[in-house]
């Protein structure tokens, strides 16, 4: 019976489905480029903006105010209170979320058809006249000093905070967006009027949307939206330099189960050997339940509930990632299991099968993203942001399917260190210590 | 305060228009000869397809001194069949390109995956094939019990809020088995073996106790040929337990509890009062409470949030939260966060003083309106995930509601009047059937 799903699985495999993705390029009459999938099967529209800097553009001294800064777009604008604000958002129907990452701040926003002009106007007041009142600045910046309390007791939030300090030095990513304690109590709203002027402008800001909207109709509303924004912002931060020493280092916190992020250094999304790392990634610690580590380490040995790698690739640094967690008296043999998976797959890469294997979910799994209208502006966005061509989805299986056995073994050798993979335990591990400081 | 009045109007004129949302949604249901029911909801535009099973068996069915086995067996339907070897079920998904995994709670267990629409006849053919088949070794079960024991550990142990949770859960349910945790406790997931999962598998996995929702780019003529090919195959199990379980006794006392830990950055206080659930064509007392959950802390405009985020700014959050989708009693729960400086006696008493007000207010007209009004957009916003629509089908066949009883919800809740809110409120808000839980650091000892 097993020959028979093989057969089946043959006969499948000649037939990959693709995903029927139109994207048009719309130039708005105020000379903004924005993407569009025209879709007028719902009757609302997915509209996604990403002012690219964001959190990593803090002023020295400032850090948080990116992020706290985005928090309070949705906290009142114009003639509107918070309160105001949030009430007019519902009596639309519609829905704005704001946020800020390391590199970029993130607009997302749904309205329906029938809405479309007074949720835009509600929009706009968010992104160019944003009160930041000081009771709302107060109330919210209460909210980020709590969730800077939880993360210094979250086990996960101190392991990847203290990576982050170990791998880039005096970048900004070597610090939490949310910032510190001290930095957020003393910021005013000077430094948040500041931190809007340096993010939100327009020679930073990429545009996808998809639904019920003409490329006309998409023209004239992004003007709308964005056209009293700034022309420029401030200069983008440079590049960071990642110095990963490799080893271990141990936080002691009383809980019963040790966390550990791990990590080296990566690969750029635009290397042409990418899709290399990527199919390498996929069989090493990637494809969920049928990952080599996964195996090694949850379904041979029963050591962890997941264990997982992936490729980060930040616009100003790449590093290559993973996470697994254990009990305290095993997390030592699952950190022994890994670096010896990765040892293996640096010197011997994988096998034919295995590649074979990844190819067909990496380039089966592609089509499955395009699934609604707020996954595909996303995707669009995304594709804007990394400088791909509006073509790419067509290309995009081609390039995976291109990759060789001996390309993956050859990327495996020079991308996997083993060396210098550098663990971070937070817990109480039984029999293991710091080689690295933190 | 002009600008909200002129939206207001708006959206009173937008009423009628998404009043027909709901005849959009393209969702076929039928029952296979053995008695698996069948839901399909359509959506073309992408050529993806999910398929879930779901059981109506979960944690709250689990023999006594067994805790955690449905969910134990979730793990263990993943290892070998009398077909497939162990793991070779998600790597045949993986290698179509597709991604798999199950989950348990209280009244169900489900399984599911997603991949490309003409990969639907390999999911079918899997997943019918470890309905009845399953092979376990001892290895299984010894590594897959370190396997849950560190979920436990990642999910609970490492987690204040989680252990609090679990204990205020024990304390609400006096005599149901909404009282142990869905993953289990520890010492009696310690002691699950072979003859406990097997014996769980054997009376419920069946298909007269199953669901099947299949969304996506598919037909139901085809769904339903491919059903009947696989599952319609399966003989019905004629002796499927009736599902009954102890039931609680009146609640009479207030509870409270003090759980302290170490690891607690941000005390707060929780409270859950017991709750009346969806009943198969009696809906209207949990629309009611699903309202009033939205009404009293549903966001930021909510009554709570008003109160005491905004008026008093004595916490930094509060929230309310109705989960209506049980088969049994479910809980009311009311969660805030003090500010910096104010006590959890303080926090507590202020929520308690709103709460009072609220009872005296009464519903603001506008709030429900404009609740109303998101419920109706939501029907238009839910077309844009196929998934969501299967999930919420699945779920709520899953513990015992009918498909008319999916597809009336909206007007249900639509009905809902300001007088069946406060009704509602008044009878649930007592005291004697909640429990109340402080979170906090340890005591400092001088």
């Amino acid at each position: 019976m097993k020959l028979i799903y093989g057969l089946i699985l043959t006969a499948l495999m000649a037939l990959p489905a693709r995903a029927e993705v139109n994207i048009q390029s719309v130039e708005s009459p105020g000379g903004l480029t924005a993407w569009l999938v025209e879709d007028h099967s719902i009757p609302f529209v997915a509209l996604e903006l990403r002012f690219r800097g964001g959190a990593s553009l803090d002023r020295p001294g400032k850090r948080g105010s990116v992020n706290l800064m985005t928090a309070l777009l949705e906290e009142g604008a114009g003639d509107m209170d918070s309160r105001a604000f949030s009430k007019a958002s519902e009596a639309l129907a519609t829905s704005f979320g704001f946020d800020a990452s390391r590199d970029d701040v993130s607009v997302s926003a749904r309205f329906l058809t029938e809405n479309r002009a007074p949720s835009v106007a509600l929009l706009r007041a968010a992104l160019t006249e944003p009160l930041f009142d000081e009771a709302s600045i107060e109330r919210v910046r209460g909210q980020v000093l709590s969730i800077i309390q939880s993360d210094a007791k979250d086990p996960d939030d101190i392991a990847s905070e203290t990576f982050d300090r170990i791998a880039y030095g005096d970048h900004p990513y070597a610090s939490s967006l949310n910032g510190t304690l001290d930095s957020v109590a003393a910021l005013t709203r000077d430094d948040l009027v500041a931190a809007r002027k340096d993010v939100m402008a327009r020679d930073r800001v990429y545009i996808g949307a998809v639904g019920d909207i003409t490329p006309e109709e998409l023209g004239a509303l992004i003007d709308e939206l964005l056209g009293d924004l700034p022309e420029t912002g401030a200069p983008m931060p440079p590049r960071a330099d990642v110095t990963i020493p490799g080893g271990v280092t141990v936080v002691d916190f009383p809980t019963p189960q040790s966390v550990a992020v791990f990590g080296q250094k990566g690969i750029a999304q635009d290397d042409p050997d990418f899709f290399a790392a990527l199919l390498l990634n996929h069989v090493l610690g990637g494809g969920s339940f049928e990952s080599r580590l996964m195996n090694e380490v949850r379904e041979k040995r029963g050591l962890t509930y997941g264990v997982y790698s992936y490729l980060v690739a930040r616009d100003l640094a790449e590093v290559y990632m993973g996470s697994v967690s254990s009990s305290n008296d095993r997390i030592a043999e699952a950190i022994e299991v890994i670096r010896a998976e990765w040892a293996k797959a640096a010197e011997n890469g994988i096998t034919q099968e295995e590649l074979d294997a990844a190819k067909t979910y990496i380039t089966g799994a592609y089509p499955l993203r395009f699934d609604g209208n707020a996954p595909i502006a996303n995707i669009l966005v995304g594709m804007q942001l990394l400088g791909l061509p509006i073509d790419y989805i067509a290309t995009r299986n081609d390039k995976v399917e291109a990759v060789t056995l001996a390309d993956v073994k050859r990327v495996a050798g020079e991308l996997l260190n083993p060396e210098g993979l550098q663990f971070v335990v937070v817990g109480q591990p039984e029999g293991l210590q710091s080689t690295t400081s933190n | 305060m002009k600008r909200l009045q002129l939206l207001g109007a708006v959206a009173a004129l937008l009423l009628p228009g998404l009043a027909q949302a709901r005849d959009n949604e393209a969702v076929t249901t039928f029952t296979l000869d053995n008695g698996m029911d069948v839901v399909v909801v359509e959506d073309h535009r992408a050529p993806v397809v999910q398929q879930m099973v779901w059981y109506r068996a979960g944690s709250a069915d689990e023999p006594k001194g067994s805790s955690g086995v449905a969910h134990f067996l979730e793990h263990l339907l993943f290892k070998a069949t009398d077909k497939l070897e162990s793991g070779e079920f998600s790597a045949t998904v993986a290698a179509n390109g597709g991604r798999d995994n199950a989950f348990t709670s209280y009244d169900y267990t489900a399984y599911h995956q997603r991949v490309a629409a003409d990969r639907l006849e390999l999911m079918m053919e899997m997943e019918s094939d470890r309905m009845r088949n399953i092979r376990l070794t001892p290895e299984n079960i010894a590594t897959e019990r370190d396997v849950i024991i560190e979920e436990r550990n990642q999910r609970t142990e490492s987690n204040p809020g989680a252990l609090m949770s679990e204990q205020m859960n024990a304390a609400q349910y006096l005599n149901h088995r909404y009282g142990s945790p869905v993953i289990g406790w520890m010492h009696e997931m310690e002691a699950l073996d072979l003859d406990d999962a097997l014996a769980f598998y054997k009376t419920y996995y069946s298909p007269n106790n199953a669901i099947l929702v299949v969304s996506g780019d598919v037909q139901p003529d085809a769904v339903r040929a491919l059903a009947e090919k696989y599952y319609g195959v399966i003989p019905a199990n004629p002796d499927l337990p009736e599902r009954l379980r102890t039931q609680e006794p009146p609640q009479t006392a207030e509870r409270r509890l003090i759980f302290r830990d170490a690891r607690v950055a941000q005390p707060y206080v929780s409270r859950s009062y017991l709750a009346p659930e969806r009943d198969p064509g009696a809906q209207e007392e949990a629309a009611a409470l699903t309202l009033l959950a939205e009404i009293l802390g549903g966001g930021t405009t909510s009554f709570l949030a008003e109160k005491l985020q905004f008026d008093q700014q004595i916490v930094t959050y509060s929230g309310a939260f109705y989960r209506g989708a049980s088969l049994d009693d479910t809980t009311f729960d009311l969660v805030v966060v003090p500010a910096a400086g104010v006590s959890l006696r303080e926090a507590e008493d202020a929520m308690d003083k709103a709460l009072a007000d609220f009872m005296e207010t009464g519903v603001d007209a506008e709030q429900l309106d404009r609740i109303k009004l998101q419920i109706r957009a939501n029907q238009i916003y839910a077309r844009d995930d196929a998934d969501s629509v299967a999930n919420r089908y699945g779920q709520a066949l899953a513990i015992g509601l009918s498909v008319e009883d999916v597809q009336n919800w909206p007007d249900v809740l639509e009905a809902v009047t300001a007088d069946d809110i406060m009704a509602a409120a008044r009878s649930v808000f007592d005291k004697r059937q909640s429990v109340t839980g402080w979170l906090m650091k340890p005591e400092v000892t001088q």
